[in-house]
């Protein structure tokens, strides 16, 4: 049998992982507000065995006004092995986004996934708290249908300027969350309020882990309180990508690991990490 | 069926794609089957541990990418211990990418790495001499003579010199590595670029500057895997911009007998398999039965040799 024989044969195949390279079909792509999107996809069972936390690098569209190369990585928003569908929550920031905006109902789009490492949930960790501010609401969000799963409590704080584009907040009600909103425009969301809301639900036993993303400032606010209060957490980190798959190492970050500075793939090792052992930048 | 067979020299592989060094690793083996390819290449390791880069180590232009990852390396005890066993798990030849920053600490790095399971070492000499004036080894053709030598003596393994587009002789660096003992040459590595943000004025690489690699890079590249084709007379494999089964067949009919697939993996994890059945399917068509038919069948008998080996656009 020639190659391409047994490529379409499925003999030579990518049979050894989860991750694979996949064409999906554009189901929906609509505005959530002014900035942000949201994409479902119409995606194989292949892909779709996603853990909370991990990404997918999409290949986005090369159209006549944007002409993006390296794929982009982005959080699974949501993944259901039995509508067999696949969503990302995307912020409008350049190049290859704004080509993401362009995908039309039908559009194929080739995507690669699911990858790195997701967030972990111990057993004795019943009571969890996600603190989440702009697009970091997309890469938490998967958090809650996984604590809803497992029958865990979950409080949500979420962060933004105003509460218009507050998102996603029905959907975490849905998922049984407690949600909190802190607004720029109330006056709520500076760092003082946030750990004063965070020592509240401390102090109410209700806090067994925490869970942020990408902010630097939510990052220190989460050591701090972990340290004091001696809370384990997790964060999401993004760097720029270029394989997704751990070969190119361009996407590196510093870790304190037990004193001793290591740099780790945020695309392989992460990108969630401990909350204490990762490093402010 | 057509035969895909190529060899290097005395190294015989399956078929004529394998990875470009540093766009290549054992994560690849859960989206591709890596018995597919015709070697495997590693990303070039030194003997100590390295750090690398600052951050961000890529930025992408128009079609094509700049890296300046460096060569942060686990060091070659690590590689011994975990990365060649990983490999000697496929039936399929181990090329080991080294680099050092004199000639002596590539001899013994070289040395190091000749062990069972290693099939042929490639010289990374694209990276810098600090013994000598900092330029890299493969800049001029002195540099190159002395470290191929050196390393000609320190290893029985075939030894492949990659180039870089970098030089300005491009020729008399192909032929110093050939008179040194070199086995086959790559061309090539990365070209040296860069790239600025117009809105925060700060260069896009945290190194300031970085390698071109990608689509952008091919016809310089082909260029010089044709020029080094017509001077020397060991295998060159082509190396720079290839995303599609054309380019491959570009190459070899340039001269080169095998080829390095680097950037389009990055796009396209499946590239080099896809690729591959693509050459297949493309030599079956043109009643090809022998892919080493197609090397260095280009169409030049008109030209004379002073535009052949030109250095400098007419
Ligand atoms: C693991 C991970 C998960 C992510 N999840 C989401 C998500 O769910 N929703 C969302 O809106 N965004 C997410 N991001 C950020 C998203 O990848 C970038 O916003 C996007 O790549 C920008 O591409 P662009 O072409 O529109 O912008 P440009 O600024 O034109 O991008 C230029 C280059 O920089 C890279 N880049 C720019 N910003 C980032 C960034 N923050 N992180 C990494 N690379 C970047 C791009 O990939 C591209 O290579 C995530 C990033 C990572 C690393
Ligand atoms: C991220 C990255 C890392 C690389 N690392 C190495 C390396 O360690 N050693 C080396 O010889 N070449 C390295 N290269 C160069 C490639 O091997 C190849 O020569 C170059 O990318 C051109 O091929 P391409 O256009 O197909 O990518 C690297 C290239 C990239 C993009
Ligand atoms: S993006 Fe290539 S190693 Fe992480």
């Amino acid at each position: 049998m020639s190659i391409l024989e047994r490529l379409n044969a499925g003999e030579v195949s990518s049979a050894t992982g989860e991750t694979h390279e996949a064409d999906t079909r554009v189901k929906s792509n609509t505005p959530v507000n002014g900035e942000y999107r949201l994409l479902v996809l119409d995606a194989p069972q292949s892909i779709l065995n996603c853990q909370p936390g991990q990404f997918f690098h999409l290949l986005c569209p090369v159209t006549s006004a944007h002409q993006p190369y390296l794929r982009r990585p982005m959080s699974i928003y949501g993944y259901s092995a039995e509508k067999g569908e696949l969503q990302f929550l995307y912020k409008l920031t350049g190049e290859g986004t704004r080509a993401l905006a362009e995908l039309k109902v039908g559009d194929t789009l080739n995507v690669l996934g699911p990858l790195g490492v997701g967030f972990t949930i111990e057993p004795e960790w019943q009571n969890l708290l996600l603190l989440a501010r702009g697009v970091g609401l997309a890469t938490l969000a998967p958090l809650a249908q996984e604590a809803k799963r497992l029958g865990r409590k979950l409080t949500a704080i979420c962060s933004a300027r105003s509460q218009d584009v507050l998102m996603s907040i029905d959907y975490f009600e849905s998922m049984g969350a407690e949600v909190i909103t802190l607004t720029d425009a109330e006056g709520t969301s500076d760092m003082d309020s946030m750990r004063r809301v965070i020592e509240t639900k401390i102090s109410e036993g209700v806090v067994d882990a925490m869970y942020t993303c990408g902010s630097n400032r939510m990052l220190k606010l989460l050591q701090e309180i972990g340290a004091t209060h001696n809370i384990p957490g997790e964060i999401a980190l993004e760097q720029q990508m270029a394989c997704g798959l751990g070969m190119c190492q361009c996407c590196v970050r510093s870790f304190n690991r037990k004193g001793l500075i290591t740099q780790e793939r945020v695309c392989r090792e992460g990108p969630v990490f401990g909350i204490q052992e990762a490093m402010a930048w | 069926m057509v035969n895909l067979t190529t060899k290097i020299g005395s190294l015989t592989l399956a078929n004529p794609i394998m990875p470009a060094s540093g766009t290549f690793s054992e994560d690849l083996f859960e989206v591709l089957d890596l018995n597919q390819l015709g070697a495997h290449v590693t990303k070039t390791i030194t003997e100590e541990i390295r750090g690398g880069n600052p951050t961000p180590r890529v930025c992408e232009v128009r079609g094509s990418m700049l890296n300046s990852i460096g060569i942060p390396s686990k060091g070659i005890d690590y590689f011994i211990d975990n990365v060649i066993p990983f490999y000697n798990q496929y039936d399929v030849p181990l090329v080991v990418s080294i680099s050092a920053q004199t000639a002596d600490d590539f001899a013994r790095i070289c040395e190091r790495v000749s062990v069972p399971g290693v099939d042929a070492i490639e010289a990374n000499i694209s990276c810098p001499n600090i013994k000598e004036d900092g330029k890299a080894f493969a800049m001029r053709p002195s540099t190159t003579h002395a470290v191929m030598t050196k390393l000609r003596g320190a290893s029985d393994l075939p030894l492949w010199a990659k180039l870089s587009p970098n030089t300005g002789e491009t020729i008399e660096v192909a032929m110093a590595a050939e008179e040194a003992g070199a086995d086959a040459l790559v061309v090539s590595n990365t070209l040296l670029s860069m790239a600025i943000d117009i809105h925060s004025r700060k260069p896009k690489l945290g190194n300031l500057m970085g390698g071109l690699s990608g689509p952008s890079l091919k016809p310089i590249a082909l260029r010089m895997a044709y020029q080094c084709a017509k001077s020397v007379n060991i295998p060159v494999i082509g190396c720079g911009g290839i995303s599609t089964v054309e380019d491959i067949v570009e190459y070899l009919i340039a001269g080169a007998t095998a080829v390095q697939v680097g950037t389009a993996t990055f796009i396209n994890p499946n590239a080099m398999v896809t690729l591959l059945a693509e050459l297949e399917a493309f030599l079956q068509n043109q009643n090809i039965q022998n892919v080493s038919e197609l090397v260095g069948s280009v169409r030049d008998e008109d030209a004379a040799d002073a535009v052949v080996f030109m250095e400098t656009a007419p």
